[in-house]
């Protein structure tokens, strides 16, 4: 009942906040969220104490006529995306404290309906149900980029919505093709194991197919070259917190989708074309790196820094062994935390600035070393320092890589050399250097934004000093995935 | 006794928090007193425990305090090793690391960003004491990456400055070009031997091929070229020079740079394996050597001339490394960190008297008026030229006899960079201290003495500096070697030299007398004719100019390097993604609209009708994929 639960506040904020109109509700929006967040964490505790446990999950007949289920549960994988939907949640909210959207009220409404829709894709265990919530996912955030976006935000968002729609379309196919499948008695079913079932029995053209149709969803929601480019664009012209949203949580439905509902039902796919999809991200991982160097606008340069990281985190989970799968578990943590981390800098630069052009900003350590120490320990985490959250999944997702592949992992490695270069650079012009002008109004922060700066750099080092808590149940979830495969 | 070693980098961790976080509301004293308490008993515990190994029957103990990375086979305990070798390490790091905090209460006494120094610095201890504790490739990676970020931090200490940040990003690019290289490393340890526990591998080591030994030895060597500042990752350590300097003296000479050595002598096992990596070693080392001593004669900032002896006595001790001379290198850096810690501070003290001018052309006459600093540093440099019985000569002498058994040509090339040793120290001296005082009068108006903050330590490193050759004094003297048998237990091949008594007696009369003819031509060139190097580059001979130029190596990294990538970025972003790629994309898009234009005429208004179409052309593609 745990589960229903944990769809149901956020479900039930959302309805009120879409109501409601004005915008006074914040402090509501805030409430829910971080009680949804304790609930995450109970739900963590009775975890912890019996991974089995029935309160952790929930099935109940749907949609009769095509066999589909409400089921929902927790296990670790889930159990992980789950908590770092809800740590973050609260914090985006809380980001968006001094910024006073028109309307906010709904704009929250869309937030927690999101939340909703990403808990729901990381609990699914029926295939129908997972793109009900998946699609669901989509809307909220397209209205918010498409409302509270800046200038030229309409046509952008409408290419990113035809361009994930068209993804979530060839998933469909995918998962309709494995459902087809099911059932050698007569009775289909979309539940995970029986498509599991289903996949492994289809021959290798079979399973290719299968494989492609779906890894396309994935690798533009991820998104992975060449299906980035409504990436960089997307994050310049939408609200912070739609970019938060996106980069922190969203994209993660997408590594999280691989790992639940494709790796293991194709097993065979993958041997054939895992190598293929390997190559995309290792390219990847260079080719975006490279452009993220020369990049001017602050939001465009992470845009291109973030593709990077997470074709790391498909890298490790294509390496299918358990230290890359693991690792990209743990990287996928670590790059939300960190994203919604670099996008709150980028609001603060924007609101006392007023641009979010590097080259234009530089100094600004001198006025406010807390708001650059912050900065700093963020870009720690990015860069994957040792003792940041950071440093666990890059190691582990490379180190699977390189059991795959040595010379794989070796021009993979070469994101450490090219992540320190764009983030010390970007660091360097924004923080160090003398005042400018557009920065002198740089003055001390409010008590929410400082606030939100302190948790986040709390948690960049905890789970770098010590992941062993979430590290363990990574550990788990990259376990029960290879009993799949092998 | 032994379990208490894990406090010792506990004190620096919490000198830095506490400095940290409320170093701004502290007074200068308290924040001072707290960095340097906080060394100091780290200290005291690092002598405790090392005496007590001394007589220990146990010489590796273990500290377990938590797991740290667990991934089924792979076990990353974060766990310390207290053996004779990171005993060694541990009194130079946090005995020299507290002579330069005492240094620094008075170096930086002016400074308004006091307490962030003194939290960088302890942070930098904390991090370097992890590295040489770690009892696995991980830990010892976590302090790797660690002394990095606070060399980054503390060259660009002043952040104002572009210049100073510039060169701290290089410090922080380049060493991790390295890093790929050590990470690599560990994950072939980790494939090769099922873990990254030091204890678990090196009993181990001749399970694998010797190929994959090569290998792994290679790439540890490359991790070690970035931090320890050897070809071909050399080029920042100069420029990091745009830190503080006792910043310079603690981490860029006496501590952090020393990092390869100790990682080399910690995997001894791979090299005395593999001929074909300790050949790679000995040579890079001395190509290093050779190249840094040769601009270092040409350089006119006393710091510069500093860094690039550093790079060339490291070249030395890599040398050593290759030739099997284990123990000989750590004695090495045990004598460098101290008379290389004390010129450096004395070049500190020179620069605080001069009122910030670094460059020797300006200087001369000094050592009237700075007199403490002045006899420091000729006992420094002294020690570096190897005579007897300074603390350089022993261990240099250790290191040059193992390279004559090695290979008699690297022999004759390293005793070319020991001469140019000599020669470029000698020519600081003379051009610093003797003649005529060369700057403004103002300046001369205001030389001074430093306080005794500053002096003392400079008198305790020159008595280490001038003692610290008991360390290891020469068995064919008839002594014992204490370096040599207290590491004995974890050098893995032992390799006893084999020349004869004789031989060593000439190797090392040749070495001595070899220093003192050098020294005195630079006594020549520099006192007696009073020669100041010219200003200009168009003065030069022409053999000079590539020197001059420090052999044009950043310059061909900047053309090799930084411009392709530059390039590739803007023509990746503007042409690739913009254009090719955005172009397939609404090229799909267009024709989408077109096909639309004659699809129109199908269209009924019937929603059956199009999801059957829809799904239609999506089964279309997918048989595309599937077919072919």
């Amino acid at each position: 009942m745990l589960t229903l639960l944990l769809l149901g506040i956020p479900l039930l904020a959302a309805l009120i906040l879409l109501v409601a109109k004005g915008s006074n509700l914040k402090n509501l929006a805030l409430s829910f969220s971080l009680v949804e967040f304790v609930v995450s964490v109970y739900a963590w505790f009775l975890y912890r104490q019996e991974p089995s446990s029935s309160v952790l999950s929930f099935d109940a007949e749907w949609i009769k006529s095509i066999g589909a289920h409400f089921d929902v549960s927790i296990n670790a994988l889930s159990l992980l995306m789950i908590l770092l939907t809800n740590f973050l949640i609260p914090l985006i909210i809380l980001s968006s404290y001094r910024k006073g959207y028109a309307l906010s009220n709904k704009f929250y409404g869309f937030i927690l309906l999101m939340q909703m829709a990403l808990v729901g894709v990381f609990m699914a265990n029926d295939g129908f149900l997972f793109y009900v919530f998946w699609e669901v996912a989509l809307i909220p955030i397209y209205f918010i980029c498409l409302l509270w976006g800046s200038e030229g935000t309409a046509r952008v968002t409408l290419k990113f919505f035809i361009y994930t729609f068209l993804g979530s379309l060839f998933m469909l196919v995918g998962l309709l093709y494995l459902y087809n499948h099911t059932g050698v008695d007569g009775t289909k079913s979309w539940n995970v194991n029986e498509l599991y079932l289903a996949g492994k029995s289809m021959n290798v053209k079979e399973q290719s197919a299968v494989f492609w149709s779906v890894f396309v969803a994935f690798a533009i929601k991820m998104p992975i070259v060449p299906f980035h480019t409504w990436q960089p664009d997307t994050y310049v012209t939408a609200p912070t917190q739609g970019t938060m949203l996106l980069s922190g949580i969203m994209l993660k439905m997408a590594s999280f989708g691989l790992l639940k509902w494709l790796i293991p039902a194709v097993p065979l796919g993958l041997e054939v074309w895992g190598h293929t999809a390997l190559m995309l991200c290792v390219i990847g991982i260079i080719y975006t790196s490279i452009i993220a160097i020369g990049q001017k606008d602050y939001k465009r340069f992470i845009a291109y820094a973030s593709v990077a990281h997470v074709a790391v985190i498909a890298a490790g989970a294509l390496s299918l062994n358990q230290q890359g799968i693991q690792g990209s578990i743990m990287l996928m943590l670590a790059h939300g935390v960190n994203a919604v981390g670099l996008f709150f800098v980028v609001e603060i630069l924007i609101r006392y600035a007023g641009t979010s052009e590097i080259p234009k900003l530089g100094g600004i350590r001198n006025l406010n070393s807390n708001f650059g120490m912050h900065f700093f320990i963020i870009m720690l985490g990015v860069v994957a320092i040792p003792l940041t959250n950071g440093f666990i999944g890059e190691f582990l997702s490379l180190n699977g890589l390189y059991q795959y592949s040595p010379v794989m992992a070796g021009f993979a490695g070469l994101s450490i050399i090219f992540g320190a270069v764009y983030m010390l650079r970007t660091y360097q012009h924004i923080m160090l250097g003398e005042v400018k002008d557009t920065t002198l109004r740089m003055g001390t922060l409010e008590a929410s934004e400082k606030i939100t700066l302190a948790i986040i750099s709390l948690a960049v080092l905890a789970m770098g000093v010590y992941p062993a808590p979430l590290n363990e149940i990574a550990e788990t979830a990259a376990n029960e995935i290879l009993m799949h495969i092998k | 006794m032994m379990k208490l070693a894990a406090l010792v980098p506990l004190f620096p961790l919490v000198g830095f928090i506490l400095n940290g976080l409320f170093g701004k509301k502290m007074s200068k004293g308290l924040s001072g007193t707290i960095a340097s308490v906080a060394m100091l008993l780290s200290f005291g515990i690092s002598l405790a425990v090392f005496l007590e190994l001394q007589t220990a029957e146990n010489k590796a103990t273990v500290i377990n305090l938590f797991s740290w990375i667990s991934s089924d086979t792979l076990q990353v305990p974060f766990e310390f090793l207290i053996d004779p070798l990171s005993s060694v390490f541990l009194l130079i790091i946090t005995g020299i690391g507290f002579l330069i905090h005492i240094y620094s209460l008075g170096y930086m006494k002016h400074d308004d960003a006091f307490a962030r120094f003194f939290a960088y610095l302890n942070l930098f201890v904390f991090f370097m004491l992890l590295l040489v504790m770690g009892n696995n490739y991980l830990i010892l990676f976590m302090g790797w990456e660690g002394v990095g970020l606070c060399s980054y931090l503390l060259i660009g200490f002043w952040f104002k400055n572009n210049a100073y940040n510039d060169a701290a990003k290089k410090a922080f690019i380049i060493n991790r070009i390295g890093d790929l290289g050590f990470l690599l490393g560990i994950f072939l340890i980790f494939t090769t031997y099922g873990s990254t526990t030091f204890g678990d591998i090196f009993p181990n080591a001749g399970m694998a091929s010797p190929a994959v030994v090569t290998t792994i030895a290679l790439l540890l060597f490359f991790g070690a070229t970035g931090k320890s500042a050897q070809i071909p990752l050399f080029t920042w350590l100069p420029d990091a020079m745009a830190g503080p300097t006792p910043v310079s003296a603690l981490i860029h000479a006496a501590t952090m740079v020393t990092a390869g050595v100790y990682m080399i002598v910690r995997s001894n096992i791979f090299y005395s394996m593999s001929e074909t990596a300790s050949a790679v070693v000995a040579i890079v080392g001395l190509a290093t050597a050779l190249i840094a001593a040769l601009i270092g004669l040409f350089q006119n900032d006393i710091k510069k001339i500093l860094a690039y002896s550093t790079v060339s006595q490291l070249g030395l001790m890599f040398l050593g490394l290759g030739a099997g001379a284990f123990s000989s290198s750590v004695f090495h850096v045990t004598t460098h960190a101290f008379f290389k810690a004390l010129l450096f501070l004395a070049a500190g003290s020179v620069i605080h008297a001069m009122g910030g001018e670094q460059d020797i052309r300006k200087m001369g006459g000094l050592k009237g008026k700075i007199k403490i600093t002045f006899i420091t540093m000729l006992i420094g440099t002294i020690a570096i030229s190897g005579i007897p019985p300074l603390s350089g000569f022993f261990s240099k002498d250790e290191i040059m006899a193992h390279v004559f058994e090695y290979n008699g040509l690297l022999w004759f090339f390293a005793m070319i960079v020991s001469a140019l040793t000599a020669f470029y120290m000698f020519r600081l001296i003379f051009l610093t201290f003797y003649g005529k005082f060369r700057g403004t009068s103002e300046q001369e108006h205001h030389l001074h003495e430093s306080p005794p903050t500053m002096t003392i330590p400079l008198v305790v490193l020159a008595a280490l500096a001038i003692f610290g050759g008991l360390l290891g004094l020469p068995e064919f003297w008839g002594m014992s070697n204490w370096m040599a048998e207290n590491l004995d237990t974890i050098i893995m091949h032992h390799h006893e030299t084999r020349l004869s008594h004789q031989t060593e007696w000439i190797l090392m009369g040749l070495a001595v007398v070899s220093a003192l003819i050098i020294i005195l031509i630079a006594y020549n060139v520099y006192r007696k004719k009073g020669l100041v190097p010219v200003e200009k580059e168009q003065q030069l001979k022409d053999w000079q100019r590539p020197i001059f130029h420090k052999f044009y190596v950043d310059e061909i990294y900047d053309f090799l390097v930084r411009r392709p990538v530059d390039f590739l970025s803007e023509s990746f972003y503007k042409v690739l993604d913009l254009q090719v790629v955005s172009l397939l994309v609404d090229g799909i898009g267009n024709s989408v609209k077109t096909f639309g234009s004659y699809i129109r005429l199908i269209q009924n208004g019937n929603v059956s009708t199009y999801i059957v179409g829809m799904v239609m052309s999506i089964i279309c593609i997918l048989l595309f994929i599937f077919l072919i």
